[in-house]
Order: structure tokens, then C-alpha cells, then sequence
């Protein structure tokens, strides 16, 4: 399952990606829960009893200043999370 | 003057306001069939942002359903949803055997054995009511959107909401209603009465197009010119939430807003496809899907057994 995470407004679109099939079997151990600087990843039991990463309920409406400071203009050359989430199943559209 | 001639007295100064944006609230059940006679009773509730659902289902085929509008109270919502139908075919919460809460207000439902998401559980209903075909699944909902795509189970593969702002949702039409003073169930209809499409409400705020309808009205243009170009702007806004998953054929919409022919019918213009047929009523999908859930975990539990 593609879990899309975030939101659609007047700026901009602001999602990220969480392909559950690839995060099922972490092959990063979980490591996405460490590498976000905004502890923004948790694991949870989605609804069909797969133990999968997602994006915190109260950090979905705020992915715009929230990930900002990981981007190019923040000193980063990459992100964080997909650098870190090996299996490729962290993805950001914007 | 006693307080019974102050308040009559109160009551003719004050006239009743009509309120346009109230759909009607509803009880249906399927009068051939006896629950008493199902060996699994499940229960599914829906408390939404806008209207709560309980769908019971028995033996796996939907029994009845009732509709209401959600209070200020989740729990009481769902409690006064079940007891709506319960009511009425004679039921106590004892007969019923599994209860899942789906929706908004999901973790609030004191007698759910089960919480389960409202993408997932309007997946699984839309999977029942338009058949193993349906692939791409709009959910309209009273304050949020969401774009979701199955497979021939009605598991969802791949989910897109929009729930920052209420732009192409249930309540932004109850907006338009009372400002139109016109009730919500003619709102679709009357959007066809025009002699030129117009151009869609320009805003995607709900707060700006209540606006911008106003100045349009000011304008000169008729009511219905107005709902026209409202029903325009809600099909073009959810129609672009689902072009960023994609559309595939098997395209059904669920939520209040599938019952207003006025965004429907233009969602399906713009899209160039038609929505699956059903002839169960759109709105109860989440609860309906959320007791289906609940018949077949209780059939993996007697598996287990």
C-alpha cells in the first residue's frame, strides 16, 4: 500500500510517501524513526495488521515548515529519512 | 404574565429558522429479513466530522442502517446512531456480537471492540456496494476528502486525504445551501437549470467562495447560476486530489456529497467516465465496510476456535 501523508494547499503539495510493502520487512531496522531531526515517524499496526512506519497525525498538516530545515537550503544534501529508510519506502513530493 | 404565555409570546416573536443545510436523517432496514435469524451480528459505526453511521450487518449482507447528524459528543453520537435502529427492530447491544468504530471520532466509540480507519473501511464498503470491479474510490466526506485505490478485495493499495481545509467537502455545500436559502437535496438538480454553464467559483476556500457566490448573486447572477458555478469549483477541487493517484476504470464515490448529482455528474464530465451504479445509499460506506470488517475477524476467531 502507497500511505500518502500530508496535504494540498494554495503553495503547494506537501506529501510524503510511505510504500507499507517495502516497510513491512525494515531491512534499515527502523532506522527512520531515529533519522527524522523532528521525530516525526512512529510505528503502528495499520489496518490490516501490518507493523508499518507512518507520519504522526499532528505533524501531516505541517510537513511544509516541518521539513524545511532537512532540505537543500537547510545544509542537507539529502534527507535524512529516505537516506536513511534503505528499502526506498520513504518519499517526499516536494 | 406566567412563564408559559412569556414563552408562547417569545415563540410568535420569534419565528422558527428554517435551516436549508439540514439533509434528512434516516432509518432503513430490510423488512423481509429477520436479525433474530443471523448467527453472526456485526455492527459497524461511523462517527464522521459531519454525520454519524451504524450499518448492521448480518451473516455478512447488510441488514439496515441509520444516518443522523453527529452532536457535539462523539460517544453519544454513536450510542444514539446504534440506538436509532436498535429502536426500531427491537435489538439490544447484547445481540449484537462485534463492533468496529471507523471516522473521525473512531477511538470514541465506548462499546467498539475495534478501531479501524475510515480509508480502509470505505475501501472495504465501496468493495460491497459497487462489486470486486471498483478500483478508484472518492470519498466525499462532511470536512475532509479522500482519493483511494483498491484491489478486487476492496484492500486499499494506495490512499490520498485532504483534511486541512473543508475546499470541495459536505460542509462547503451546507454553506452554499443557507446562503442560497434553498435546501441541500435540490441543490444538484437546480445546478442543471441553467441556460450556460458558468464558470466554476474561482476560490477554494470555503470561507472565500461563500464570498465570491455573494458577489455573484450581486452581479446579477441567478441562485441557480450561482450553484452551478459552486458544484463547478467542488468537482474541479477533488478531481485534482485524484489525479495525483490516478483514476482507474471502476470509479465510485462514497460520502454525502455522492447523493448531489450537481458535483457528481460534473466529477464524472471532467473525468470523462462514470461512476459504478449502486443502489445502496453512498453515505453509510464507512460503517458498512467497518462491519464487514468485524464479520470477518469474528469469522477468523470461530476459524481459531
Amino acid at each position: 500500500m502507497i500511505a500518502n501523508y500530508g496535504y494540498k494547499d494554495g503553495s503547494g503539495e506537501y506529501y510524503i510517501s510511505i510504500d507499507t510493502d517495502k516497510c513491512i520487512d525494515c531491512a534499515a531496522d527502523r532506522a527512520c524513526l531515529t533519522a527524522c531531526p523532528k521525530n516525526m515517524f512512529e510505528i503502528i499496526t495499520d489496518d490490516y495488521d501490518d507493523e508499518v512506519a507512518w507520519v504522526k497525525k499532528e505533524c501531516t498538516r505541517t510537513l511544509a515548515y516541518s521539513c524545511t530545515e532537512c532540505k537543500p537550503a537547510g545544509g542537507y544534501t539529502s534527507l535524512p529519512c529516505t537516506t536513511a529508510c534503505t528499502p526506498g519506502a520513504i518519499k517526499h513530493s516536494w | 404574565m406566567n412563564a408559559e404565555v412569556a414563552a408562547a409570546s417569545v415563540a410568535e416573536a420569534a419565528p422558527e429558522k428554517k435551516e436549508f443545510w439540514r439533509w434528512q436523517e434516516n432509518t432503513v432496514w430490510d423488512e423481509n429479513k429477520d436479525w433474530r435469524d443471523a448467527k453472526i451480528i456485526t455492527c459497524g459505526i461511523d462517527v464522521g466530522s459531519v454525520s454519524s453511521q451504524a450499518v448492521l450487518v448480518c451473516d455478512g449482507e447488510l441488514y439496515g442502517y441509520n444516518s443522523m447528524r453527529t452532536g457535539n459528543n462523539s460517544p453519544d453520537s454513536a450510542k444514539n446512531a446504534l440506538q436509532g435502529i436498535m429502536d426500531k427492530i427491537g435489538m439490544k447491544l447484547e445481540d449484537i456480537n462485534y463492533v468496529v468504530g471507523t471516522g473521525y471520532g473512531r477511538v470514541n466509540v465506548p462499546f467498539a471492540h475495534k478501531a479501524i480507519t475510515e480509508i480502509a473501511c470505505h475501501a472495504r464498503g465501496a468493495n460491497y456496494m459497487g462489486g470486486n470491479k471498483v478500483r478508484t474510490i472518492l470519498d466525499m466526506g462532511g470536512q475532509d476528502c479522500k482519493a483511494i485505490h483498491c484491489d478486487e478485495k476492496g484492500k486499499v493499495t494506495n490512499f490520498l486525504m485532504n483534511d486541512k481545509c473543508a475546499a470541495g467537502t459536505g460542509r462547503g455545500m451546507e454553506v452554499i445551501s443557507d446562503l442560497m436559502q434553498i435546501p441541500i437535496a435540490e441543490l444538484g438538480p437546480r445546478s442543471f437549470d441553467v441556460d450556460v454553464e458558468p464558470e466554476a467559483v474561482s476560490s477554494i476556500c470555503v470561507v472565500f467562495a461563500k464570498s465570491e457566490a455573494l458577489g455573484l448573486l450581486k452581479a446579477g447572477y441567478t441562485k441557480n447560476k450561482v450553484i452551478a458555478a459552486y458544484c463547478q469549483a467542488m468537482a474541479e477541487r477533488v478531481v485534482s486530489l485524484l489525479e495525483r493517484i490516478g483514476v482507474e476504470e471502476g470509479f465510485f464515490i462514497t460520502g454525502g456529497i455522492a447523493k448531489n448529482p450537481g458535483v457528481v455528474k460534473r466529477i464524472e464530465r471532467i473525468l470523462g467516465i462514470k461512476q459504478v451504479e449502486t443502489k445502496i445509499d453512498s453515505q453509510i460506506a464507512g460503517a458498512l465496510g467497518a462491519a464487514l470488517f468485524g464479520y470477518t475477524l469474528m469469522q477468523k476467531q470461530a476459524k481459531a476456535a
